[in-house]
């Protein structure tokens, strides 16, 4: 649905974003991370056809942004970045705009800003002036106007900025509920959001794509991935030590005391992961007559990944 | 076919937009209090003695000098602000729909200003029996003359996100339009300059062009020529809007 080949885009001398390619399906909602400046709401911008590519290919749903841009915009449902409004206008009156423009009229016009309200659960502001709502509710709004027309592909900037837990749930739930037939990009700094709604992730940092993968395989690249965490009541931290060394890259005592120790064992890198290596961890208790009290897999973490990936500078020159 | 139905969403909001604010109902009402002051106070209507609105539209090139740049100032220079400029162009919308829309609301506006200054004519056939062929022709001119400000404002409201350099600018260029071809400055001018230099400059000057529809010519050249300001303005608009995504 939206093919991104080889996208550049300059700012003067600067390099915004910087040979980035990427797809997305029908089915698929896409997010994307990166820290501030990286390059996200440029692409989306892009994409939605409001920038023109300084070289590469977008093409959305088979029509080329540039050379069919009415096309491709029909497709597209988009939320920029800081939910804009027109401050004068009743929410209403913004979404029958947003409906003309989209072709609606008449009976459809009017089922399609009574739909968008409900998903946006915005009954109560109907007929207040943008200007006057508050930050949740005109980025509600805005996210309205996105979905008014029932578009088969969604570019949401930053969708949950601005929300209240609850709404930021919702949110979430809608991008996932819309995902399982539509194509969306997403860009977000929460990181549990990626987890909660992606099926793939990709990661921006200076213009550049770093990381691209589903949730899981980012996570898989913690550090912390496949650490195993046990907790043992029957030796001391010094004599578990002693033992898990030779099978360990490191490890690390989380606590000792009267409920004996918990440690962190991390395997050594390109060794057994995973299960192999707990159950390595587990052969060696009982021939050491530990008793395991808990034996846990760590998952790893993608604010961990998130860091390492886009602070390698940083963690070098500490290092 | 989507042409129209897309102008005409755009130039309805841009419509609605200059009516929720008090700022509409306060231009029409200086508006027609400016007009109204100077027609009968600067202008001496009365003491002229004769049946005609020449003292009505010889003060509309000064009028609309300040008052079209603040009726287009907002044009996109406010879309720009707001960043809903995002949001219009990302529409399976053209440029060239919403710069058409936004200029056709914004001159339905004056056109509605100018309307509402019919108690005028209205007093002049009251008073006594003037050719309102003329005066029909002043309107045309008056309405085109407005037509050719707003393109020019909408053009230096698309180079900035700022109302109030907007209206700046836009001034300047319509003052420059205006004394360009003013008597009292191509007078001056042939003193130092050679005459057909200031003949060709006057040329570009609305005055030259207003004139004759005051006189109740309607010259093809001269609708011309205010079609052709528009024109070119707009497509100006055209190019800075582009210039602004080209990054
Ligand atoms: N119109 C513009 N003119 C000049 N530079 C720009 C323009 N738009 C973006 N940039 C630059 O391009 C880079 C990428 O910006 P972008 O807005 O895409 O970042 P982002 O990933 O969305 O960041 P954030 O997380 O803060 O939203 C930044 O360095 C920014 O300064
Ligand atoms: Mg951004």
């Amino acid at each position: 649905m939206i093919k991104v080949e080889h996208l550049v885009k300059t700012f003067g001398t600067k390099r915004a974003v910087d040979d980035i390619s990427f797809s997305v399906e029908p089915g698929e909602v896409l997010g994307f991370l990166g820290p501030n400046g990286a390059g996200k709401s440029t692409t989306m911008r892009v994409v939605t056809g409001f920038y023109p590519p300084t070289s590469g290919r977008v093409t959305v749903g088979g029509f080329d942004v540039v050379e069919e841009p009415i096309a491709a915009k029909r497709l597209i449902g988009y939320l920029p970045e800081n939910a804009p409004g027109y401050a004068d206008m009743t929410v209403h009156g913004f979404l029958s705009f947003a409906a003309e423009l989209r072709g609606l009229a008449g009976d459809s016009k009017k089922k399609a800003i009574y739909k968008a309200v409900e998903t946006c659960m915005l009954e109560g502001v109907l007929y207040q002036t943008i200007d006057t709502l508050s930050k949740g509710y005109k980025h509600r709004t805005c996210l309205a106007q996105s979905i008014i027309h029932d578009p088969g592909i969604l570019v949401l900037d930053e969708p949950t900025d601005g929300l209240d837990p609850n709404q930021k749930h919702e949110v979430r739930a809608l991008i996932k509920r819309m995902g399982e037939r539509k194509a969306i990009i997403f860009s977000t700094h929460i990181l549990e959001e990626v987890e909660a709604a992606c099926s793939r992730v990709i990661i921006i940092d200076r213009g550049k794509i770093v990381a691209n993968g589903t949730p899981a395989e980012l996570k898989a690249r913690s550090e912390l991935a496949g650490a195993v965490r046990i907790s043992t009541r029957s030796a001391s931290a010094a004599a578990l030590n002693e033992k898990l060394t030779p099978f360990a890259k490191r490890t690390e005592v989380l606590s000792e005391g009267a409920g004996g120790v918990a440690m962190r064992i991390y395997p050594v890198a390109g060794h057994s992961r995973d299960a192999e290596f707990a159950a390595s961890i587990v052969e060696l208790a009982q021939r050491e007559n530990w008793k395991l009290d808990e034996i846990h897999i760590e998952e790893g973490r993608l604010d961990e990944v998130f860091r390492s990936i886009t602070l390698p500078d940083t963690i070098k020159r500490a290092a | 076919m989507h042409t129209w139905t897309n102008i005409k969403a755009i130039m309805k909001r841009e419509l609605g937009g200059y009516f929720t604010s008090p700022v509409a109902y306060v231009f029409l009402v200086i508006f027609l209090l400016l007009t109204g002051f100077f027609t009968f106070t600067v202008g001496n209507f009365f003491e002229r003695g004769e049946a005609s609105l020449v003292s009505f539209f010889t003060w509309h090139p000064w009028l609309y000098l300040f008052l079209v740049p603040a009726a287009g100032m907002r044009l996109w220079s406010e879309e720009r602000r707001l960043g809903t400029i995002e949001l219009l162009l990302t529409m399976p919308v053209t440029p060239w729909q919403a710069i058409v829309g936004k200029f056709l609301a914004s001159w339905l506006f004056m056109i509605l200003a100018l309307v509402l200054t019919f108690p005028v004519w209205i007093t002049v056939n009251w008073l006594g029996s003037p050719d309102n062929g003329v005066i029909i022709a002043g309107y045309v001119g008056s309405a085109l003359l407005a037509g050719a400000y707003l393109a020019i404002s909408c053009m230096t409201s698309a180079m900035t996100r700022n109302q109030v350099i907007s209206f700046i600018v836009s001034v300047m260029v319509c003052l420059f339009l205006i004394l360009a071809g003013y008597t009292p400055v191509t007078d001056l001018l042939v003193r130092w300059a050679n005459p057909v230099f200031v003949q060709t400059i006057a040329a570009f000057s609305v005055m030259t062009h207003f004139d004759s529809f005051q006189r109740g010519v309607i010259d093809l050249r001269d609708v011309v020529f205010f079609v052709a300001v528009m024109g070119f303005a707009l497509f100006t608009t055209g190019v800075v809007i582009r210039g602004h995504r080209a990054g």
